[in-house]
């Protein structure tokens, strides 16, 4: 699950998908294709930008959702939650902000 | 060469007729007997009556079903047509009770949008280019 996990996190595409995901979720894949061609210039054809979603749904960050004859993309950080269980990381509140 | 007409295919000619026009405005050109049960239905842009006609056409052929299932379900529109302002179109196709799988997405100096025609289909509206 991990490796899945920082295997789909690892491509650039990728994360541009789950940024295009975070302004809006629940995208079709012409809607996800047309932010990443029109916006980022990015030349990806729709089957490479299916491969990538694969790989972010087996790494649970997009989840499929079917509605009539529809299917979305929805955005899912749960599993980014194992990163900071793994590696804590310090309060904001901690020593940093006390004043010497 | 010009491009005088286009066509969607739609699942029933009687509703395409009466979303294409009392929804999205269009205005009827051509509809001639054709056959038993179809019909040559065409409709224009009421700012364009002598511009391309689009052709409301039966979906009889096994083909078209799954041509446009499988378009439908990743959300790929078959026809784009041009709007002033597409949120403002977006808003009042919205208030008719039409189902949008994209919302007005604005992408450099272009703003699109993705509706559902009812009829299999899906329509892009977009902004023409200034």
């Amino acid at each position: 699950m991990a490796d899945d996990l920082f295997k789909a996190l690892a491509d650039p595409t990728r994360r541009t998908i789950l940024d295009e995901l975070t302004e809006r979720s629940g995208q079709t894949l012409f809607e996800i294709c047309s932010r990443l061609s029109m916006k980022h210039q990015l030349g990806i054809s729709r089957q490479g930008v299916s491969q990538h979603l694969a790989v972010l749904e087996a790494a649970g960050l997009v989840e499929t959702r079917r509605e009539g004859r529809y299917k979305f993309h929805d955005l899912n950080t749960a599993p980014l939650r194992q990163i900071t269980e793994r590696w804590p990381v310090p309060h904001p509140s901690g020593p940093e902000d006390s004043t010497p | 060469m010009k491009i005088h007409m286009t066509s969607v295919f739609v699942d029933d000619q009687a509703k395409a007729e009466q979303f294409y026009t009392e929804i999205l405005g269009f205005v009827k050109k051509h509809d001639v007997p054709v056959g038993e049960q179809d019909r040559w239905l065409t409709v224009v842009s009421p700012d364009e009556p002598d511009g391309t006609e689009l052709l409301l056409e039966p979906a009889g052929h096994p083909a078209a079903r799954t041509y446009r299932d499988t378009l439908v379900q990743d959300g790929i529109p078959l026809a784009q047509f041009a709007v002033d302002d597409v949120q403002a179109e977006y808003e009042r196709l919205r208030g008719l009770g039409v189902r949008f799988t994209q919302e007005p997405l604005e992408m450099g100096d272009v703003t699109t949008a993705v509706f559902d025609d009812t009829c299999g289909n899906l329509i892009q509206i977009a902004t023409e280019p200034q």
